[in-house]
């Protein structure tokens, strides 16, 4: 996989490639093929796949009734409109325990120009209160596409978060992704920070400024943010005692959110959770918005520093 | 479909007599449900479980036709039927809405012989839709039916689904609509006007047939006609009395989700003999 793909074209490209393996995968969506990438599996199996229209709660339905009849049913829109859907989802998908995979594209703020209205911020949240919905973030190409692979023969539903743009690469081909667990993408001792999807590399370039003030900063990456990692956690909450977490995402009922209860309940050490601040998204250039709402990498250096204070 | 003399059409009668007062007696224990749909629904469940459906009980079989309960308040009806035709005991009905029991309020897929959980309205057709295309892709000849209440026709997903039936000329789907007029405010047409509901139907590329869907003959007569349809679904839309079957609920709102009293329990399962 050419790791300077976005997730979302790494997707596409790993169903198409799976599509000619296992025959009873099929692919909807609704109206967006040629942005969500499904269109190059429906160019190539256009019976096995299937354009609802501009009708998402169809398309969840739809997705359901196939997996009912024994297919593995990818679904995929921008992740904002697989929302629309979030009833159906949770009465059908969910509730019944079904094999449809949602592929929310143009997560996060990555559809920066198109504004509010077609970002993301929410979607973590909606997923996570749902039994049975497991939630997958790929860092970049190559997990997506390990990721894509693993859904394919992981029973149950699952939401998978992807990005309109490239990110920079986390892993290398011989990566080998585990289904929830948390990869520790670089050891340390004073400070954890926690991170999914595209603010992984933000965690990284955070740690690397961190390094030349003495503090050793660890980075996890969660790629499974339902079931999480709480083992992973719990330890660098223990070995660190020191926790910040960074997602893409509303700082309600996300990452943030998930890593604060299992702290609370666990192993209680001083945290910052950053993400959007309750507001909604606007037009621009990714970058802006991204700084904007103090998402990278300088920011998270800033809160480290406050979060360990006199401590160390 | 095999064709029916009279003794069969007695049977399928008697049977719906049975099912209905499994409904009335499920409902009072329960101390709460839906009647009123239940009932208007019934003649068509029987219709469909004792003679089209090619169906087995005992496993679960992709060659079998499948059946969706869209409205799923109807629940009491389905359980009821499911156990008539052997799914389950006939002793779990009593088990509704019980705390810890066996049936849920509203469809469950635990329940063997529910395909698909319903309840909230206007999902059914969707997940039909699914089921259908599913079926095609492996070639077989099975069959989707399914049932949705007229009240849940305002659901817009109804026609999202409607429109993708016909786009995939889904031949081997059925949907039947429960055409009793009345939902929990007041009469289809005061709440949210359907008509004309059946030019709506066709002007989706449906295959309308529209029928008195109490009565068992006439009901036969359409699942017949469904089966010469090709290129295109077909919707039966079946006029229906809310309440059929129990003079003092027939037409009657008051039981779209109330549960009899014990005396009006009585004169119900007198009624129904």
């Amino acid at each position: 996989m050419d790791n300077l793909l976005s997730t979302r074209e790494a997707c596409g490209l790993t169903l198409l490639n799976m599509g000619h393996k296992e025959k009873d995968i099929v692919v909807l969506d609704a109206d967006l093929s040629g942005s969500t990438q499904t269109k190059k599996f429906a160019e190539k199996f256009p019976n096995r796949f299937f354009n609802v229209g501009c009708a998402e709660q169809n398309l969840i339905g739809t997705a359901a009734g196939l997996a009912i009849g024994g297919k593995t049913a990818f679904a995929g829109t921008f992740a904002m409109f697989l929302m629309r859907g979030w009833e159906q989802i949770r009465n059908t998908v969910a509730h019944d325990n079904l094999n449809v995979k949602l592929l929310g594209s143009h997560s996060g703020l990555t559809n920066s120009k198109d504004g509010g209205s077609h970002q993301c911020l929410e979607d973590i949240a909606l997923m996570s209160c749902l039994p049975n919905m497991s939630i997958l973030n790929p860092v970049d190409a190559i997990e997506a596409e390990k990721i894509i692979i693993n859904e394919v023969y992981r029973k149950g539903p699952s939401y998978i978060r992807m990005n309109r743009l490239s990110t920079p690469a986390v892993n290398t081909d011989d990566y080998n992704f585990e289904f929830g667990k948390a990869v520790e993408i670089r050891e340390g001792e004073d400070l954890t920070i926690i991170a999914t999807g595209t603010m992984v590399s933000e965690a990284v370039k955070a740690a690397e400024m961190l390094k030349k003030e003495n503090i050793n900063a660890r980075v996890l990456n969660i790629h499974t943010i339902k079931p999480i990692d709480k083992n992973s956690i719990i330890k660098s909450a223990k070995e660190t005692g020191h926790i910040i977490t960074i997602e893409e995402h509303s700082i309600y009922g996300g990452l943030g959110s998930a890593v604060a209860g299992i702290i609370v309940e666990n192993y209680p050490v001083p945290m910052k959770i950053m993400g959007v601040n309750d507001r909604f998204g606007e037009s621009g250039d990714y970058n802006y918005l991204i700084n904007k709402f103090g998402l990278n990498d300088v920011e998270i250096v800033k809160n480290a520093r406050e979060l360990i204070g006199d401590r160390k | 479909m095999k064709d029916l003399n009279c003794d069969d059409i007695r049977k399928l009668k008697d049977k719906a007599t049975v099912i209905r007062r499994h409904i009335i007696k499920m409902v009072y224990s329960a101390g709460s449900g839906h009647p009123g749909g239940s009932l208007s629904s019934t003649d068509i469940l029987v219709v469909l479980f004792f003679h089209v459906m090619k169906h087995n009980p005992q496993k679960k079989d992709r060659e079998m036709d499948r059946f969706i309960l869209s409205k799923g308040h109807a629940a009491p009806a389905l359980y009821a039927t499911l156990a008539e035709s052997g799914y389950f005991p006939i002793s779990k009905l009593e088990s509704l809405r019980k705390n810890g029991g066996y049936l849920q309020g509203h469809p469950d897929s635990s329940v063997p012989g529910v395909e698909v959980s319903s309840g909230s309205l206007g999902q059914g057709l969707s997940c039909g839709n699914g089921i259908a295309l599913a079926a095609r892709l492996d070639e077989k000849s099975s069959r989707v039916f399914v049932l949705l209440g007229d009240g849940e026709c305002d659901e817009g997903q109804v026609w999202e689904a409607a429109m993708l039936s016909a786009h995939f000329k889904l031949d081997n789907l059925v949907a039947i609509v429960d055409r009793n007029g009345l939902q929990i405010d007041g009469k289809t047409e005061q709440i949210m006007c359907l008509e004309p509901f059946s030019k709506k139907w066709e002007s989706f590329g449906w295959h309308v047939i529209e029928i008195d869907g109490n009565n068992i003959e006439e009901i036969i007569k359409a699942f017949k006609e469904t089966e010469c349809v090709i290129g295109k679904p077909t919707v039966i839309i079946a006029r229906t009395f809310k309440g059929k079957g129990v003079s003092f609920m027939e037409g009657n709102l008051a039981f779209h989700g109330k549960a009899p009293t014990d005396k009006e329990m009585i004169c119900a399962l007198e009624e129904l003999k």
